[in-house]
């Protein structure tokens, strides 16, 4: 299947033009059913199973299950994304439970500043700096070698 | 049939793809544009959150230099990726990657990225040109940043682009791109003066070694369709190494990262019996002297002596994570209360590896209850990718750096294809390996500061064969009006002679390319026989592509996805079959010139299609090696 969805969970993001799983899927695979106002995956043997759409399901109706052809069933690993961290809970064929959480940004949502506090440099179309070369760098002035 | 509303919409600086390149190229476009008073335009297939190589995330950043604290130079990292790539790189365009990634790296701590420290404070090193990092929003990240620079008014998402159009005035000059919304029924016509092209690299080119459902969890993304190969040959850009593939090890079927486990918890591999292959193949791989003495041992070579191991029947083979894991928790065994926080530390870095850039392999760990610190887990060469940013360099023969590029290797704006105006990045670039996602980011940032500065000194305008519009609207929608009028043919609309559909026609390419050039099934070796009955196979489905038959938008981009496919698959057969010698072990054996062949073959292959008489040519072009040698 790859990625799937819990029927009695998804709401099909009440009717707005797209749901969110067919907003992030970077393979085009998610669709709406509008008659039944659920999502699906609709070539799941394209599934590269990134768990964008896990990731980002409002109703947490998503989630995966391992790929009929080479993983025995049983297990499962979901995510619950928050604004700075991620906790997975892996569950084995076997029964065993793992829990961990990573931290995934140190900044606010959003508010990813480009230049970063590195100044500009000279602004030259000319010469081989971008942008905030050399600050971003870290050094005095970009590299450079003989021809 | 469908009603199809054409788009028309006019930029200076065209940006097509959505990955680590485009941002990059997006980004620092953005600071030029302003200044100079140029509109700029991205295009991407998906959303740019969670398209390209990185959508899932990762668990490393494969590229730093540390140039502030001199951990390497610059010239150090040419010398690495030369002998890893066994000799046929471009210096100039290696070392530009080098002097600029870690300032890429720098803005994404900045933008939010967690990167690991050490105990003193700097980035944490998995190995000498790797850092580890929380990189589950990697993507998200950066793409956060690109929009911030560039504005959402400047970006379509759900547009994929799949053609590059000539200027209707100018000889071998880009003037624009054609495409259609995955999403609407709308084509796009899109006059550039300027197009960076970042489209990734190319997967399903060959069978993979899962064809169920496991069909998607290919190593590299499935989206990656030779999209930027294929484009490029169309237009006329000439095109380098096109017969370097990739040959990922990895965890086998799940196709997880093995980088961590070689380098950061300095894991073994052996085969069934327990013998460390690395030390017992050791001769192995002496016929590929001078490349194999160095060290690291190249790439192609450790696969080489893998592959050995499995052809001589002595696998499964294995990373010994047990032993691993149990030799770094080794010093701290007499403390128990030490000991089992050090374990709970390694256990939760081995699963963040996988979760935070192959999360299928946690999933067929957990479902083969297979945890790494009890059992040693199955490692197995993957089929082969196209990928110019990783341990492989196929792609675009592109323009140098001035201020380094030798004269052979320049002319005129940085990373600009031999097609006036047109430009790529990442995985576009050819002989130009080991950039990854940070090398890719930095290096269309490279792209589209010279691109700008192409449009400020050619400020002419380009022109458009407008009268051609109906024409190649008609082209691109055709797969849908062929299934259409084919499915009242058959009682069922699978079984037709009227149509193939894009699946169908995957799997012929992938059964060919598998078995006449050297995929898993053939255990990646071929000769020139087996090539010429390949491209003779190949030219009858290029003649059945005109009945690509397509229901839906969504399968109207699988039909022209693997039209990019057979593109990639021809230029990729016709090089391996220029190429007479066995450079690259491990990633393809050419049987019938089984050596190394130092005196004739220590050359760039160069390849381009006419678009003006659709004749192919191919020249070698020696290699230049002048940075610390």
């Amino acid at each position: 299947m790859p990625s799937y969805v819990i029927d009695e969970k998804c709401d099909g993001c009440k009717g707005q033009d797209k749901t969110a799983c067919m907003y992030i899927c970077p393979n085009d695979l998610m669709v709406l059913d509008k008659e039944k106002m659920k999502g699906y995956n609709q070539e799941p043997e394209f599934c590269w199973e990134c768990y964008s759409c896990v990731k980002i399901c409002p109703q947490q109706a998503m989630d995966v299950r391992g790929y009929a052809d080479f993983v025995p069933y049983g297990a499962s690993v979901v995510p619950l994304r928050g604004s700075d961290d991620i906790m997975w809970t892996v569950k084995f064929r076997n029964g065993a439970l793992k829990r961990f959480k990573f931290p995934i940004r140190t900044t606010a949502e959003g508010k990813a500043v480009p230049e970063g506090g590195f100044n500009e440099g000279k602004g030259d179309l000319k010469s081989m700096e971008l942008w905030t070369e050399p600050a971003s760098l870290g050094i005095a002035a970009l590299p450079t070698t003989k021809k | 049939m469908m009603e199809f509303e054409t788009v028309q919409l006019s930029t200076d600086l065209l940006i097509v793809g959505g990955g680590m390149a485009s941002c990059g190229a997006a980004y620092e476009a953005s600071y030029w544009a302003k200044k100079n008073n140029i509109k700029v335009l991205l295009v991407d297939k998906a959303a740019m959150d969670r398209s390209g190589a990185v959508a899932m995330g990762l668990s490393a950043i494969n590229t730093y230099i540390g140039l502030d604290i001199n951990e390497n130079t610059p010239e150090d990292f040419v010398k690495y990726v030369r002998n890893d790539q066994m000799g046929t790189i471009r210096e100039d365009l290696v070392y530009d990657i080098g002097r600029h990634v870690d300032s890429s790296v720098h803005l994404f701590e900045k933008w939010g990225l967690p990167i690991w420290k050490d105990e003193k404070g700097n980035y944490q090193r998995a190995g000498r040109w790797q850092i580890m990092i929380n990189g589950e929003s990697y993507k998200v990240i950066v793409a956060e940043a690109t929009k911030n620079a560039l504005g959402m008014e400047n970006i379509i998402e759900r547009l994929f682009i799949v053609k590059l159009l000539l200027d209707a005035k100018q000889p071998n000059r880009i003037a624009g791109a054609v495409g259609f919304s995955v999403r609407e029924n709308k084509v796009y016509f899109i006059k550039a003066k300027a197009i960076m092209l970042g489209c990734g690299g190319a997967v399903h080119i060959f069978r993979p070694r899962s064809v169920g459902e496991g069909l998607g969890r290919t190593w590299y993304p499935p989206w990656n369709a030779g999209s930027n190969y294929a484009m490029m040959l169309q237009v006329g850009a000439e095109m380098a190494q096109m017969e370097s593939r990739f040959i990922p090890t990895r965890f086998k079927d799940g196709y997880g990262p093995v980088g961590a486990w070689f380098l950061f918890f300095k894991s073994r591999a052996t085969n069934a019996f327990g013998e460390d292959y690395l030390a017992t193949r050791a001769d192995a791989v002496k016929p590929w002297a001078p490349y194999a003495s160095a060290k690291p041992l190249p790439t192609p070579l450790r696969n080489h002596q893998m592959m050995l191991e499995c052809m001589e029947g002595k696998g499964p083979v294995y990373m010994r994570t047990e032993e691993a894991i149990a030799n770094l928790a080794a010093k701290y065994k007499d403390d128990p209360k030490a000991y089992k926080k050090k374990m709970k530390e390694l256990e939760s870095e081995a699963w963040e590896d996988f979760l935070d850039m192959t999360i299928s392999q946690a999933l067929l760990w957990a479902g083969q209850n297979i945890m790494p610190e009890e059992r040693m887990s199955e490692i197995m060469a993957a089929e082969p990718y196209f990928i110019g940013s990783h341990a492989s360099h196929a792609g675009a023969w592109v323009s140098g750096p001035e201020d380094i590029a030798p004269p052979e290797y320049n002319w005129g704006y940085n990373r600009m294809t031999t097609v006036k105006g047109l430009f790529t990045a990442g995985d576009g670039v050819g002989c130009s390996a080991h950039k990854f996602s940070s090398g890719s980011h930095a290096e269309g940032r490279i792209a589209a500061k010279a691109a700008c500065r192409f449009l400020v000194e050619n400020p002419g305008d380009v022109t458009l064969d407008t009268s051609k519009f109906e024409e190649i609207k008609a082209e691109i929608i055709k797969p849908l009006t062929t299934f259409e009028e084919g499915k009242k043919y058959t009682v069922t609309k699978d079984i037709t002679p009227k149509y193939i559909r894009p699946k169908m026609f995957l799997f012929r390419l992938n059964k060919i390319m598998d078995e006449y050039a050297g995929g898993t099934s053939m255990w990646y070796s071929t000769n020139k026989p087996s090539l010429e009955k390949g491209l003779e196979l190949l030219e009858y489905l290029k003649e059945d592509s005109a009945l690509l038959g397509a229901e839906t938008l969504h399968e109207l981009m699988r039909a022209w996805e693997n039209y990019h496919r057979l593109w990639t698959s021809e230029v990729h057969m016709r090089h391996l079959m220029f190429r007479e010698e066995t450079r690259y072990p491990g990633y393809y054996y050419r049987a019938d010139f089984p050596k190394l062949d130092e005196a004739n073959w220590k050359v760039f292959t160069i390849s381009k299609h006419d678009p003006a008489t659709g004749q192919w040519s191919i020249r070698k072009l020696p290699v230049k090696s002048w940075i610390n040698v």
